[in-house]
Order: structure tokens, then C-alpha cells, then sequence
């Protein structure tokens, strides 16, 4: 008897768990998919052009078009290629992507798990996503993949320094690793304001980390043909494609958890609170994605070794220097948050 | 360096400078066309589809020299032809292989009597090979259809030919 109640129990915790983690899941998929069709006509826009209009109402379904073509598409596997290790690439990059989410607070209720240490696992789980990347250019056997791969790696591992240097002076003024408490914490004022110099440098971090323009040299068509992606075709390399614009999304995301209030209202006054708050929040995220957009269509692409000056020279000792304005700051003002 | 170049540097006023020449694009009118909706001008010599003309009495143009034949450089082009019974040589074969032909407009330019024409279309894409070997009947056709708008070209390039 106990034995049954307990599966009932497991049950049900089971089903309650898998169908909120849809709840997330789906919406953050479609959401990929309509955000590369906001990036390119941003992009369009920009250089005068009109961009995908045809499929759906202004073209919205233009990803989803994109998606169907990529599923019929024959999957291509190099002879040379280590088979598992090539397969297996796009889907870890994938899961990464997507894991993540887990603990995006999209409200103060909404948020899937709630751990007490969210932004270490987020970023646990993006720096493991250079190796599906690695994989992908490893095991593709091929030259071209390959150096995209190992500029990726170096190139991520690099600006990763950066952000959690960046990352160190928010949990400074929050004192708490939970994403609900650092958006909790910003109730009087948006840490952009404080932190301005920092939410700049975490922005080109992020582009970095990414691997979105002026960065994106392990893409770089013109040498790299598609870097590591250039041995992938039909799903495998819309899971990659995938995999890249949810990194994206959580980037922005991550950047107005941390400096733009997340769920937060700008005002806490009528008409601003009758607005939602997963509404701020995704509101938030489309700013800074707009200016993700906007800044690949003007930018050029850097040399490596200026991307390599800009993060370890220049992005790790500002943003260090900033760490110890921040605890000074805090510490002569007797700010320090738990006191 | 100079300390207004670090200034600038630093603060990336040429970066919001680009970011702001950005938006303002945004909202500027289009330079592209929304192509399948709306067409770009099309010259008077635009070479595209083919068509076999008529003379306003229904009677063919394609008196069946083979001057055409003769002069495709991609050989695209086969004539079989027949006397009729009032002693008129006609073609009782007119083929194109589409996919062969370079467009060149040759066979237009050799023809005595303005019977075959390269016409202003070019959106005749087709899901299989076969449907893009034009015959005769295909042809004249085409002829019909744009009529109206290959006599204006001809009559336009008149002076100049």
C-alpha cells in the first residue's frame, strides 16, 4: 500500500514538473524562433532593405518556414567525422541552451527552480556550452570547423572571465546568488544606474560570449567559411542554430536580471503596475535584444587578437578595479548588504 | 595617443554615433522593392521567355529559314518544316530547350521576319526539366499571351536596329 501511495506521490510530482517545464519550454522555443525573424528584419531595416515579409503576417512565420525546410533536409555525416561525438554536438548544444532557463524568474512566482545559487548555475551551464562547439568542431574532422572551434573556445573562455567579474560586483550590492532576490534587490533603483560602466562591459561580453557580431569569428564567413558549423546540414545545424539564438535570449535576459530590474516595474506607480510582470520582464529582454540586433548591422568584425586584447586587457582589470570601487564604496558607506 | 582620442575611446561616441545614424535609417523609406508583389522596369530589349509571333490574321510569322537554328550558339533551338499545299514553306516542328539557351538574343536579332521574340518575362521557373522543353504550340502560345507588349518593343527598338 505505501509503496503505490508513493508512486501516486512521484506521479504526480512528475507530471506537475514536466508540464510547467513545458509551460516554459515551448514559449522560449517559439520565442527563438521569432527573434531570429526580429534580428534579420532589424538587420534589414538598418541597411534599408525590407527583410522576410512574405510567410504569415509581416513575415512572422518566416522562421517556422525556415524550421520545416531544415527538418526535411537530408542530414549529411562526414565519412572522416567521429560519428557519435558529431551527433551528439548540436544536441548538447541544445540542452545547454535550454537547461538554463530553469531558473529564469519570469515573475515573483514563476520560476521553475528556485535555487538558492541561480546565477552560478547559469553560468556553470554556459561555460559548459563551448563544448558542444568543441565537439562539433572536433569531431567534424575538417579543417575549417576545427579553427572555428578552437577560436570559439578560447574566445569564450576568455570573456567568461569577464562577466564573472562583472557578475562579482551585483552580488556585492545584493548579497545573494538568487535571481528573485538580486530582481528583489533592485525595487529602489535598476543596478544599471550604479553600474553603468559595468552593464556596458557586460554587454560586449556578452555579444562575445555569444559569438554575435563584431565577434563572431568563429563565423567568420570570409575565412572560416561557417566555422563550426560548416560541416552540418538539415536538423543538426537548426539545433546548433537553435542552440546559438537561446544563448541569445538568456544573455538578455541575464543582463536585465541583473542590471534592469527583471520583472520590475521602472515606476512602481498605476499605470506602470497594471502591466504584468513576466510582461516587463520579456519587454526587457526585446530592448536589449533590439540592440543585439542593431549593433550587428553596424559594426565591423574584429581582428582576433584585438578580441583577445579587448577581454583580457582591457574588460578583466576595469572590471576588477570596478569590484574594488564597489566594496569600498559600500564598505566606507556601511551599505554592505546583510548588516 | 592623443587624450581626445582615449576620450573617445573610452565613452564610444563613435559607436552611439553609428547607433543613433542606425535608428534613424530604420525609418527611412526602402530601397529595395517588395519583389513578388510589386516589379522592377523592365527595358525594351530585355531578353526573357520566348514566343513565336503572328500577323494580326492569325497566320504565323515563321516562315522556317532556319536562321535561328543556324545562329544559337547553345544549339537550342530544332526546326523541321513542310511545304504546304498554297506552296508556303511553314514549321511543322519548333522546339527551345530552355535549360540550353544562354538568352543570348541571337536568334531574335537573325530572324527576317520578327517571328520569334525574346519577350519581357522572366518568371517562368518550373518544378521539373521537362516542362522547360518549349514546342511549337508553347511558343506560339507565349506569342499570344504577351502580344501586345512585344510589338511595342519592337516598334520601339525599330529606329535603332
Amino acid at each position: 500500500m505505501e509503496l503505490k501511495d508513493k508512486m501516486i506521490e512521484y506521479l504526480f510530482i512528475f507530471f506537475n514538473q514536466t508540464y510547467k517545464i513545458l509551460l516554459l519550454l515551448v514559449p522560449v522555443l517559439v520565442s527563438v524562433a521569432m527573434i531570429v525573424w526580429l534580428d534579420r528584419r532589424v538587420w534589414a531595416f538598418v541597411q534599408k532593405r525590407r527583410g522576410p515579409n512574405v510567410v504569415g503576417p509581416f513575415g512572422l512565420l518566416q522562421s517556422l518556414a525556415d524550421a520545416l525546410k531544415y527538418i526535411f533536409k537530408e542530414i549529411i555525416v562526414p565519412a572522416s567525422s567521429n560519428k557519435i561525438i558529431f551527433i551528439l554536438a548540436p544536441v548538447i548544444t541544445m540542452t545547454l541552451a535550454l537547461i538554463s532557463w530553469a531558473v529564469i524568474p519570469f515573475s515573483d512566482s514563476f520560476v521553475i527552480a528556485n535555487i538558492n545559487v541561480g546565477i552560478l548555475y547559469i553560468f556553470a551551464v554556459s561555460s559548459l556550452g563551448v563544448y558542444g562547439i568543441i565537439m562539433g568542431g572536433w569531431a567534424s574532422n575538417s579543417k575549417y570547423p576545427f579553427l572555428g572551434a578552437i577560436r570559439s573556445a578560447a574566445q569564450m573562455v576568455s570573456y567568461e572571465v569577464s562577466i564573472g567579474v562583472i557578475i562579482i560586483n551585483v552580488l556585492l550590492c545584493v548579497g545573494s546568488l538568487n535571481l528573485s532576490d538580486i530582481v528583489k534587490a533592485q525595487e529602489n533603483m535598476w543596478f544599471i544606474i550604479p553600474l553603468f560602466p559595468m552593464f556596458v562591459v557586460f554587454f560586449i561580453s556578452a555579444l562575445a560570449e555569444t559569438n554575435r557580431p563584431p565577434f563572431d569569428l568563429p563565423e567568420a564567413e570570409a575565412e572560416l567559411v561557417a566555422g563550426y558549423q560548416t560541416e552540418y546540414s538539415g536538423m543538426m545545424y537548426a539545433m546548433f542554430w537553435l542552440g546559438e539564438y537561446a544563448n541569445i535570449l538568456l544573455m538578455c535576459s541575464l543582463g536585465s536580471i541583473l542590471f534592469l530590474g527583471g520583472w520590475l516595474s521602472p515606476i512602481d506607480l498605476y499605470p506602470f503596475t497594471i502591466i504584468p510582470a513576466p510582461l516587463w520582464f520579456i519587454f526587457k529582454i526585446l530592448i536589449l535584444f533590439i540592440l543585439f540586433a542593431l549593433v550587428k548591422a553596424i559594426v565591423p568584425r574584429y581582428r582576433y587578437d584585438q578580441l583577445m586584447r579587448l577581454g583580457w586587457k582591457i574588460f578583466l582589470p576595469f572590471s576588477l578595479l570596478w569590484v574594488v570601487i564597489t566594496s569600498s564604496y559600500l564598505f566606507y558607506f556601511d551599505l554592505l548588504p546583510g548588516n | 595617443m592623443k587624450f581626445s582620442r582615449l576620450l573617445k575611446t573610452i565613452l564610444m561616441l563613435d559607436f552611439i554615433k553609428g547607433l543613433l545614424i542606425a535608428i534613424k535609417e530604420i525609418f527611412k523609406q526602402k530601397k529595395t522593392i517588395n519583389y513578388p508583389f510589386e516589379k522592377g522596369k523592365i527595358g525594351t530589349r530585355f531578353r526573357g521567355e520566348h514566343a513565336l509571333r503572328r500577323y494580326p490574321n492569325g497566320e504565323e510569322r515563321c516562315i522556317a529559314c532556319k536562321l535561328c537554328e543556324a545562329i544559337c550558339p547553345a544549339q537550342a533551338i530544332t526546326i523541321e518544316s513542310t511545304e504546304r499545299e498554297d506552296g508556303s514553306r511553314k514549321t511543322t516542328r519548333y522546339d527551345i530547350d530552355m535549360l540550353k539557351c544562354i538568352y543570348c538574343g541571337l536568334c531574335e536579332e537573325s530572324c527576317p521576319v520578327d517571328a520569334i521574340v525574346q519577350g519581357p518575362n522572366f518568371e517562368f521557373a518550373t518544378e521539373t526539366r521537362e516542362e522547360l522543353y518549349y514546342n511549337k504550340e508553347k511558343l506560339l502560345d507565349n506569342g499570344d499571351r504577351w502580344e501586345s507588349i512585344l510589338a511595342a518593343n519592337i516598334k520601339a527598338n525599330k529606329p535603332y536596329r
